[in-house]
């Protein structure tokens, strides 16, 4: 029930985002991330931004996966 | 960066596993709060691609099983009450109460409607002010703050017909009371990524500190997973015990203040009633006394018999880790995702509908 699916935003009016979903352009509240830009990735629950996914973060967690995967074919 | 399919590439999948065989050296056993991260190890398998040294054991993190039949009780008692409409996630639908389940009452004609956010449920109470819209506040931290905002968004609109019924429930209260019981030995804790999302790693911390049990929180990701079984196998192995993210492009270790703000301006911490665990303190979130006006409990009166669990259903021993859905005499013969006795069954996230689903690991 905690699901929470990543989007990127395509435009903001109000308090209000536009993000696709699978294909679909779905309206999503900012009340919860009211400093996402367009252009952020958000995790989207119920219908609310609730949190700004880290670009950064993520390619940083990758190039650790990948590293590890690589001492992995090494040592196999 | 799309955020999904770079977290579910096998090849880095299989570093991982391997790396987890080299380390895992001591007998272990592990538990997934979340029924999300339930869903996850099940669809890809992961218990199977571990070391016989892993075992794996699932916990409460689902609402809906863990919300109890005298709560459900209240919702479909409410429904009952004319010129009352019930918004509530799809989900809550099928979970069987005492005497009948939200389906049950709508067929029989009450109002009862599906919504997919609380955005939904204000613009039915805009747009029928005649009535009173009740959304069933059902959910751990990761959806307390949108339920919060609803009410602030009722309170700006002046929409006078919103009502919550407030079933919310924390996290780290109910895990503490689990480890209190003593009835489950863990040496790890894949904390749930969504729910810290919002609140953050630090309330993970006691139970690193006063247990000495390594938390992590994970992503929903198989990779997410196992990363986190990695880095718990690695703390583990050193004989520490801290709190970390393994999902760092999603969860802060601060949270997200914005959320736990309208989330505390809206609610309170209040006792709150758990399936198969009882009263645990401090569990639950109640309306603020600025903001009773929008509590359904004190709205209506809400006429309530007394409460009793489905016979032979034992949901509530697998919410607390001490059972499995293969202990339950009901699994797959009397009880299917068709024809579901208990709320395990019913939510997709339960451990009982995962066994059946996703089968194929019946080892428990
Ligand atoms: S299999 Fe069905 S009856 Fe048995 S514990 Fe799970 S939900 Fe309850």
């Amino acid at each position: 029930m905690c699901l929470a699916i990543p989007a990127v935003i395509k435009l903001i009016e109000d308090k209000e985002a536009e993000v696709e979903l699978g294909g679909i352009a779905r309206r999503v509240s900012l009340w919860l991330t009211p400093e996402a830009k367009v252009g952020d990735y958000v995790l989207v629950h119920t219908g609310y931004a609730i949190n700004i996914l880290d670009q950064e973060e993520a390619k940083e967690t990758l190039r650790l996966l990948r590293e590890i995967a690589e001492v992995a074919e090494e040592e196999g | 960066m799309k955020f999904i399919s770079e977290f579910r590439r096998s090849e880095l999948a299989e570093g991982l596993i391997s790396q987890i065989h080299r380390q895992s050296k001591t007998p272990v056993r592990l538990m997934e709060f979340c029924g999300g991260h339930t869903v996850t190890i099940f669809r890809y398998g992961i218990r199977q691609v571990l070391p016989q040294t892993i075992d794996m054991v699932s916990g409460p993190g689902c609402p809906i099983c863990v919300t109890a039949n005298a709560d459900l009780d209240k919702a479909i008692a409410l429904s009952q009450i004319p010129g009352v409409i019930i918004a509530t996630f799809g989900d809550m639908l099928k979970v069987p109460g005492s005497r009948s389940s939200l389906q049950k009452v709508k067929a029989n004609g009450a109002d009862v409607r599906t919504v997919y956010s609380t955005m939904d449920a204000l613009k039915i109470a805009e747009a029928d002010s005649n009535k009173s819209v009740v959304f069933l506040g059902i959910g751990f931290e990761t959806t307390a703050p949108t339920i919060a905002a609803s009410v602030l968004q009722a309170e700006e609109k002046e929409i006078r017909n919103y009502y919550v019924l407030s079933l919310h429930k924390l996290c780290p209260p109910v895990i503490q009371a689990i480890l209190d019981s003593g009835e489950v030995k863990l040496d790890g804790l894949i904390c749930p990524g969504h729910v810290s999302a919002i609140i953050g790693s630090h309330p993970w911390e006691f139970i690193a500190r006063d247990y000495g049990i390594p938390c992590v929180v994970s992503g929903f990701e198989p990779l997410d997973i196992l990363q986190c079984v990695d880095m718990l196998v690695a703390q583990i192995e050193k004989g520490e015990s801290k709190v970390e993210i393994a999902y760092r492009r999603g969860v802060r270790p601060e949270g997200n203040q914005q959320a736990l703000k309208l989330m505390e301006q809206v609610f309170e911490p209040c006792p709150a009633r758990w399936r198969g665990m009882g009263e645990v303190p401090d569990s639950g979130l109640k309306l603020r006394q600025e903001y009773q006006r929008f509590d359904a409990e004190l709205a209506f009166d809400i006429a309530l018999s007394p409460a009793y669990e489905p016979a032979g259903c034992i949901c509530g021993d697998i919410l607390r880790g001490v059972k499995t859905p293969l202990d339950c005499r009901l699994f797959g013969k009397a009880c299917t995702p068709q024809y579901p006795v208990g709320p395990c069954m019913v939510s997709s996230e339960g451990a009982c509908s995962a066994y059946y689903l996703y089968g194929g690991d019946f080892g428990g």
